[in-house]
């Protein structure tokens, strides 16, 4: 037992496996310290971009801010503006024969230039009447693209916000002229996955359903492992006709897909009655037949063993030969199998909420219903918002990801002839 | 043939009929289960708006009698063994008139055509994978093994959705959903057919990328387990050529994936349910999910018929072929 948890641990699949399934686990469990939102709060309107938003109007009476750049839309122009284009306009008033005095192309001139330029430039004008020096096609053009550049300083340029009452009397200056510090704004949220079609906060619900998604993988694996294991032994031991009948159950659930059982068992259900753990429930009770299936045949094998044998005539009880001489030689299966019943239990869930069939959208996220909004508001056609489905199709992979090499890391340690 | 392989073939006939008269039951009253009355929804859609009530009960009456629902259980179960034996499967309730048989028909072959190539195609691409990894080891295991690990954990709506986005939406070279192009109407015309290959491209890629890594994974363990074993360490010790012993471990490694090959093209229709209704591909699984969503019994019936009936013949004849090719089943069985 020692020396196979030493084997255990010193597999490095099993290992890789294992570190990528506990940090996932723990980040569910420790996120909701840092930031105890509701994971299903509506923030805003829709798929809003990964960023950090600041709030545009202030519900808690907090001090308005008024962030002041006097100095940005100046500094911008002298930099975005340079020499060459100064004297462009310059040569262009002059051909036009405006009134050039006092006009040139210092920075402090700019302001009055762009006067100038904004009173004298006239498209269709150019376009019609050849200035001296602006005849060709070419120059036209140039003229046209400083137009456009000028007009773009014009438009936004400035942002005004004071911090202060009404009367912006004690503004709280942002040091710096251009730039402001994110968190030097009040109401500042931080959104590093962006929302999804909701206004939710996509990385705070991620976290939330792949809690919940965990969960109904523990519950459906447990269940169809419990379930597999008690047919298994059973059929396995017993024999005869109890074998024949549950053979033939197992036979109906392997003829009846899955999936379709599924689909037809949720509907039955009904929309109201399906929560978590019903969800849970159903597809346990739907996956058990293939451990089953294996521990039957591993019981047949096991159960003609001199040590079972003596174990009968020695008038040991059934549950007692099945626990102390049977359970332990396939228990390294069970657990295996356990694993991967996780694994695909994530997977139905995930599938069936994709078709509209997973738990009542109302109370909790879970992986497939994300996938799921995300399909029904069109995350990855007209939105293309792929913050709101590409991270969860990763948690998803990644879980299953891990859970497989804890299994075959675990194969490796059971069965010596699959290692390297 | 032996007595023990008669036997052995007479009980397995026999669990086969028994399976499949329980599943024909099961098929029947499954979907019945399901709450919301088809009658009510067909005439809230067909009645005019200013229909008295007798008018309502009158279409309602007229509908029941058109499709059995005014008999009882077991009748309406006649009925649907009858149909299912002439091979019409009744009129669809949500398309009515339109028979069940047309449905399926028309739905099929896009299935077929979607799927089965795609299946044989991940199949031996992961199989020849697995299998050179298992054999050269070294680089190619190392960096094969863990990214079809992580292949095969990337779901199948996951594959689907990004290849969507990638290839569809982003780089706009493939079109998104359907068959072919909605203004098209199907005839052989080759601007047709290439509209059909184009469709075809994403929800078959989305198949095949997913079924290798799993198939890969497989067939490199298995292959480990076989090349490991007794008879190829006595062969070599014999000087036997090491590509004849090759061609031995590989050909009982592929006896498990052979199951796993048969059992997904019977689980064919099940399977498409996820590509099918991403890409809205107009195949079988597409008509189930709709049949599901309307509460369209005899179609929801007739195909989970269809994927039973098809589950059913796939470990049928894997059982057949076993006890001819595999010597320990043949052991096991026949004595």
């Amino acid at each position: 037992m020692k020396s196979t948890f030493k084997n255990i641990l010193h597999s490095p699949r099993f290992m890789v496996g294992f570190i990528i399934f506990v940090i996932m686990l723990l980040t569910v469990l420790i996120y909701p310290y840092f930031v105890p939102r509701d994971p299903l709060l509506s923030l805003g309107k829709g798929f809003l971009a990964p960023g950090t938003y600041f709030s545009v109007y202030d519900a808690n009476n907090a001090p308005m801010y008024r962030v002041e750049l006097p100095e940005a839309a100046a500094n911008r122009l002298q930099s975005d503006l340079p020499e060459s284009d100064r004297k462009l306009i310059l040569d262009f008033l002059k051909a036009k024969g405006a009134d050039t005095t006092g006009l040139n192309t210092s920075n402090e001139g700019i302001e009055a230039l762009l006067e100038a330029w904004s009173a004298n430039y006239d498209e269709a004008d150019v376009k019609k009447s050849k200035y001296d020096g602006f005849s060709t096609q070419a120059k036209r053009r140039a003229l046209s693209r400083l137009d456009t550049k000028l007009k773009s300083f014009a438009s936004g340029v400035s942002m005004n916000v004071t911090r202060g009452d009404e009367e912006g009397a004690e503004a709280t200056k942002v040091s710096g002229a251009d730039f402001a510090r994110v968190d030097q704004v009040a109401n500042t949220i931080s959104l590093p996955l962006g929302t999804d079609n909701f206004g939710r906060d996509t990385l705070t619900e991620l976290v939330k359903a792949t809690g919940v998604s965990l969960l109904i993988g523990l519950i459906a694996g447990t269940v169809a492992t419990l379930l597999g294991l008690t047919v298994g032994l059973l059929a396995g031991y017993m024999g005869g006709i109890v074998d024949d009948i549950l053979m033939f159950i197992a036979n109906i659930f392997t003829v009846i897909p899955g999936f379709v059982l599924l689909i037809l068992i949720y509907y039955s259900v009904g929309q109201e009655a399906r929560g978590v753990v019903t969800c849970a429930l159903v597809i346990g009770l739907t996956s058990w037949v293939w451990t089953a299936r294996s521990v039957r045949s591993q019981v047949i094998s096991l159960r003609n063993r001199d040590h079972v044998n003596l174990s009968k005539l020695s008038g040991h009880s059934l549950p007692r030969i099945v626990t102390t001489d049977i359970l332990p030689y396939i228990a390294s299966y069970v657990v295996m199998a356990f694993i991967l019943q996780v694994s695909s239990g994530i997977l139905a869930e995930a599938q069936l909420s994709l078709l509209g069939l997973g738990p009542k959208t109302t109370d909790v996220p879970t992986l497939g219903l994300m996938m799921n909004w995300a399909k029904l508001f069109g995350a990855y056609t007209s939105s293309n918002a792929w913050w709101a489905y590409f991270p969860v199709i990763l948690v998803i992979a990644l879980t299953s990801f891990s859970l497989n090499l804890m299994n075959t890391g675990l194969d490796q340690v059971f069965n010596p002839t699959l290692r390297d | 043939m032996t007595k023990g392989m008669k036997k052995y073939f007479k009980k397995k006939i026999v669990w086969f009929l028994i399976t499949f008269v329980a599943a024909l039951i099961l098929n029947f009253i499954l979907p019945r289960l399901m709450p919301g009355d088809p009658v009510n929804a067909i005439v809230g859609k067909s009645i005019s708006p200013g229909a008295t009530q007798e008018q309502v009960q009158e279409q309602m009456a007229f509908y029941r009698h058109q499709f059995g629902l005014d008999k009882n259980l077991f009748g309406q179960f006649m009925d649907f063994v009858k149909n299912a034996f002439n091979g019409t499967f009744g009129v669809s309730y949500s398309q009515y008139p339109r028979k069940v048989s047309d449905i399926i028909g028309s739905g099929i072959w896009w299935t077929i055509a979607l799927q089965l190539p795609a299946i044989l195609v991940g199949w031996f691409l992961g199989n020849i994978l697995g299998a050179v990894a298992a054999y050269k080891r070294g680089v190619w295991d190392k960096v094969l093994m863990p990214v079809s690990l992580f292949l095969s954990a990337i779901p199948a709506f996951g594959a689907a959705v990004i290849l969507l986005v990638v290839f569809s939406v982003n780089l706009g070279i493939a079109p998104a959903n359907g068959a072919y192009d909605p203004g098209m109407i199907p005839n052989f015309s080759w601007s047709f057919i290439s509209s059909v290959i184009a469709h075809y491209q994403l929800p078959f890629w989305s198949i095949v990328l997913i079924s290798i890594g799993g198939q890969a994974v497989g067939m490199r363990s298995m292959s480990i387990y076989e090349l490991n074993a007794d008879y190829v360490k006595y062969s070599r010790f014999l000087g036997i050529k090491d590509s004849k012993i090759v061609r031995y471990v590989f050909r009982n490694a592929m006896l498990p994936q052979v199951t796993g090959l048969a059992m997904s093209i019977g689980s064919m229709v099940g399977g498409a349910l996820v590509a099918e209704t991403i890409f809205s591909y107009p195949g079988l699984g597409m008509a189930m999910y709709s049949a599901i969503t309307q509460s369209d019994y005899p179609v929801i019936s007739a195909t989970t018929l269809i994927i039973t009936i098809m589950v059913l013949l796939a470990s049928f004849m894997l059982d057949i072929i076993y006890a001819f090719i595999d010597p320990r089943v043949k052991a096991a069985q026949f004595d």
